[in-house]
């Protein structure tokens, strides 16, 4: 399954610079809005979906190489977040649905917690 | 999906603006001197425009500075060779269609200066001359387009070397016991930048040529200890990173308000943090939990009074030593 594939299934809004999404091979999932939860549970390449939007949550998917960050309940990063993100790599996409949707829908896909 | 018609319009990313910026900086470092064309073919006033034309066509010039004993008397350039075809003049002398008021730039100015000319002006050269006035060379927009090709290249190149000296920075230094030091101030209440230091850690830690696990590892623990700085002090803190071949020391310090029961700091889920905090997403209660998780080391004091040190250490094994450790005299451990 490619980020493509999310993005359709999903109907995400891409925020960050778009980029081939169909090379990005999400390998796992993870939800959370506590940042420290993120930093000991997410692994590296995998998709975090939460309904934080300020800056550092790019901080923490850097450090932690994530893919991508699904952002829910269309809650809205500023522009300096979206910049961020796109210096930093890290793909950023919202959607209006809340976050248990989200991940219901990733398992359906065949996405698991890694 | 809407990426296509997406109202968020595609930001300028940093590696552009830094792209963008590296040019402007050389367009204010380079001098004219350096990207000048120095071999000029000059003419002479009573040349007739019919030979002009052979010259340009011969040497695949544009244009030309026009000489009356070694002093700039005019430019002509190619335009002036059409007006003098349109009106089938080609045996009048130069003279007759140079332009005479020439502006001039010196070899000693920034590229900037040209390009400005070139900006404002519709001239497609301009002749250089020294500070005695004396024409030296003449500069077009081409010319500047290689200069700044040229010095890129250069300066990627000095990157690129600068990579490969980091990664073998502890080799090729030779000391009883070679370190390297890092230093963050992190400010109170800072949120927009947190996460920079960690981040520029763990990038220095690469480049070093560090095991990516052992640099994500110091990455998080880091990136906890200065979200702590930020939300939990009252002027911020220093963050110290030592960097050895056998191991990585970090340090976060502050001057208060300290920590008065670092027991309960360090169960998982206690947290002090405020109401506004939480709301960001901090304050789980998990940061120097997963410090701890992070690194092999970890030693916390507080006190109210001079406030709180966080030192960890981060041991490197054989295979992820920075240098063949057996080299580094007192660092023979097996």
């Amino acid at each position: 399954m490619t980020l493509q594939d999310i993005i359709q299934q999903l109907n995400l809004t891409v925020l960050t610079t778009p980029v081939d999404f169909a090379s990005v091979q999400p390998e796992n999932g993870y939800t959370s809005d506590l940042l420290s939860c993120v930093m000991s549970g997410a692994k590296s390449r995998g998709i975090w979906v939460t309904l934080q939007a300020h800056m550092n949550i790019v901080a923490v998917a850097a450090l932690l190489e994530l893919a991508a960050i699904i952002i829910t309940e269309d809650a809205q990063p500023d522009l300096a977040t979206i910049a961020k993100a796109n210096e930093e790599g890290i793909i950023l996409l919202s959607t209006a649905q809340s976050s248990f949707f989200v991940c219901g829908k990733l398992w359906e896909m065949g996405l698991r917690a890694g | 999906m809407d990426t296509g018609s997406s109202p968020k319009e595609r930001v300028v990313t940093d590696q552009d603006a830094q792209n963008i910026t590296r040019v402007e900086e050389l367009a204010y470092e380079l001098k004219i001197s350096q990207v000048m064309t120095r071999e000029i073919r000059s003419l002479t006033p009573d040349m007739n425009m019919g030979d002009v034309l052979d010259i340009f066509r011969s040497q695949r010039v544009s244009g030309a500075p026009v000489l009356v004993n070694g002093e700039l008397a005019g430019i002509l350039s190619i335009e002036d060779i059409i007006r003098a075809l349109r009106a089938v003049d080609l045996a009048s002398p130069v003279s007759k269609y140079m332009s005479s008021q020439v502006m001039t730039i010196h070899d000693y100015d920034p590229v900037i200066e040209a390009l400005k000319v070139f900006v404002k002006s519709n001239y497609g050269r301009l002749p250089v001359v020294d500070e005695n006035n004396k024409l030296v060379g003449i500069i077009t927009k081409g010319d500047i387009t290689r200069g700044l090709l040229n010095a890129l290249q250069h300066v990627y190149h000095e990157e690129e070397v600068i990579r490969y000296r980091a990664s073998h920075l502890f080799e090729d230094i030779i000391s009883d016991r070679t370190s390297l030091i890092l230093r963050y101030r992190i400010k109170h209440g800072d949120f927009t930048h947190g996460g920079n230091a960690s981040a520029n850690i763990k990038r220095a830690l690469l480049r070093l040529g560090a095991n990516p696990q052992i640099a994500r590892r110091c990455g998080i623990a880091i990136y906890e200890a200065e979200m702590n700085l930020i939300i939990h002090t009252n002027n911020g803190g220093t963050i110290r990173v030592e960097i050895e071949p056998h191991q990585i020391s970090l340090e976060a310090y502050d001057d208060g308000p300290g920590i008065p029961n670092i027991q309960l700091a360090m169960q998982p889920g206690y947290s002090t943090a405020s109401e506004e905090v939480r709301e960001k997403g901090f304050g789980a209660g998990m940061g120097l939990v997963n410090i701890k998780r992070c690194v092999d080391d970890m030693r916390l004091e507080s006190s109210t009074i001079s406030g709180t040190n966080l030192r960890l250490k981060i041991f490197l094994r054989e295979k992820d030593a920075f240098a063949d450790v057996s080299q580094q005299g007192k660092e023979t451990k097996k």
